[in-house]
């Protein structure tokens, strides 16, 4: 009997394994990966400096521990090249095989930056553990890391290096931290608490050039500045990885384009987690995913469900100043209401007739997250 | 008293604090919770969490 197969094996592909598992001991199972498959948990990345793990301690079990534990054949090192949906076959560089179901857990790609300069190829970014294990190879223990990117990831980047020793330079083109997801009066708080740290701020910029400059880098800014640094972390975005899917002639949009049962434009090809749009939602956090894990591994058992999704506040893992944030959905009428005061910002996005919509918290204000959560309306219903 | 970490996300559960806020009391020891509760932060189930050790 042909496998029901998964393509990745990130926390979507591991997780939806273990949710299969757990409904069925028998069908036959396969996971494809092309890393070696080592299960550990990506946000786990972001702060690992602080909490002293190396990238080896941060593995949670190997391929072949997942294998023994899932019942299940792991293909690592193994790049999926084609699937061909109609006849449900699926070409890897190494083989081509049959499959029952499949699921796209392929995630997403960082964006990388547009720069020039003979250093801009040595640019870093860090989406997975190999990533990760090469940046700490580079991570001297002194020279400065400049980051490109002052979202989510540069942040919980900055604060974990920044805490651990590390002079840090954050460059973003928006005028705050955070800008996609906090208003300014938060962002000043976050921003303030890491520069206690040491964190310098070069916001409103633009990196142009990146050249080499002794062991080191040396970074041209938009506005004609330089920054040495011996490090450039860039975390400027991520992109759902759609190319298999679209040469197979699936559905995609911004991301591969998925139904509430996670199912694609074949009624064989399901997506999860980082590189699927669900109902339009782009949503690259855990919380979705463990949602969406537990929908979809009943229904590739026999239990079609629809996935639900709850109103799910981010937590931004910035301990210099603790963050959450439920931002608004795109488009959404309205307006924040700002409650700040020397230790929290609080942030209410009600829309015309005072209902909330989003918010954002930060400092001591984070208190406030599961009561407002339960006000919020449901992202999918 | 215990404190257990999620090995997903980080979050730490704190039996001398409980989690007031989700109905589980200060006190509230780690195997007396609900089987079927998720992680606040990322949802992960109880089985994914592991035990951090008390420090000293």
């Amino acid at each position: 009997m042909a496998p029901l197969t998964v393509l990745g094996t990130g926390l979507a592909g591991y997780t939806l394994a273990r949710e299969i598992r757990k409904r069925d001991r028998e069908v036959p199972l396969r996971l494809v990966t092309a890393d070696d498959g080592s299960a550990y948990s990506k946000p786990m990345l972001s702060n690992a400096l602080a909490r002293g793990k190396t990238p080896a301690q941060l593995v949670m079990a190997s391929a072949a521990d997942m294998a023994a534990q899932l019942d299940a054949r792991i293909d690592t090192h193994t790049r999926a090249l084609a699937i061909d949906p109609a006849a449900r076959r699926l070409r890897t560089d190494r083989d081509e095989d049959a499959f029952s179901q499949l699921v796209l857990a392929v995630g997403a790609d960082p964006v990388r930056p547009d720069l020039a300069g003979d250093g801009a190829g040595e640019v870093l970014s860090v989406n997975d553990l190999d990533d990760y294990r090469h940046f700490r190879q580079r991570l001297a223990a002194d020279g400065r890391v400049l980051i490109l990117g002052a979202g989510l990831i540069g942040c919980e980047f900055a604060n974990d290096l920044a805490a651990s020793g590390h002079a840090v330079t954050l460059v973003d083109p928006a005028p705050q931290a955070l800008g996609r997801l906090l208003p300014a009066a938060g962002a000043r708080q976050l921003e303030a608490a890491l520069s206690e740290l040491g964190v310098q701020w070069r916001l409103g910029l633009t990196a142009g050039r990146v050249d080499r400059a002794g062991s080191g880098y040396r970074v041209t800014l938009s506005d004609g500045s330089r920054v040495e640094a011996g490090l450039v972390l860039s975390a400027i975005g991520l992109q759902p990885r759609t190319a298999l899917a679209a040469d197979a002639g699936l559905a995609t949009g911004r991301g591969i384009e998925v139904d509430r049962w996670l199912r694609s434009s074949d009624a064989r090809v399901f997506a999860l987690g980082d590189c699927a749009q669900v109902e339009g939602l782009v949503l690259p956090f855990v919380m979705p995913l463990m949602q969406g894990a537990r929908a979809l591994a009943a229904t590739l058992t026999g239990t079609p469900t629809a996935v639900r999704l709850p109103a799910m506040p981010v937590v931004v893992k910035t301990p210099a100043c603790p963050v959450v944030v439920a931002p608004p959905p795109p488009g959404a009428q309205g307006e924040w209401r700002i409650e700040a005061t020397a230790d929290g910002v609080l942030a209410r996005f009600e829309q015309p007739d005072g209902r909330l919509a989003g918010f954002a918290l930060t400092g001591t204000a984070v208190a406030q997250k599961q009561r407002l959560s339960r006000e919020l309306p449901p992202l999918l219903d | 008293m215990k404190k257990w970490q999620c090995v997903v996300c980080g979050f730490i559960y704190d039996e001398e604090q409980g989690l007031p806020e989700e109905g589980i009391a200060p006190g509230t020891r780690w195997e007396d919770i609900p089987e079927d509760w998720e992680c606040p932060e990322c949802g992960v189930s109880k089985d994914d969490f592991e035990m951090v050790e008390l420090e000293a």
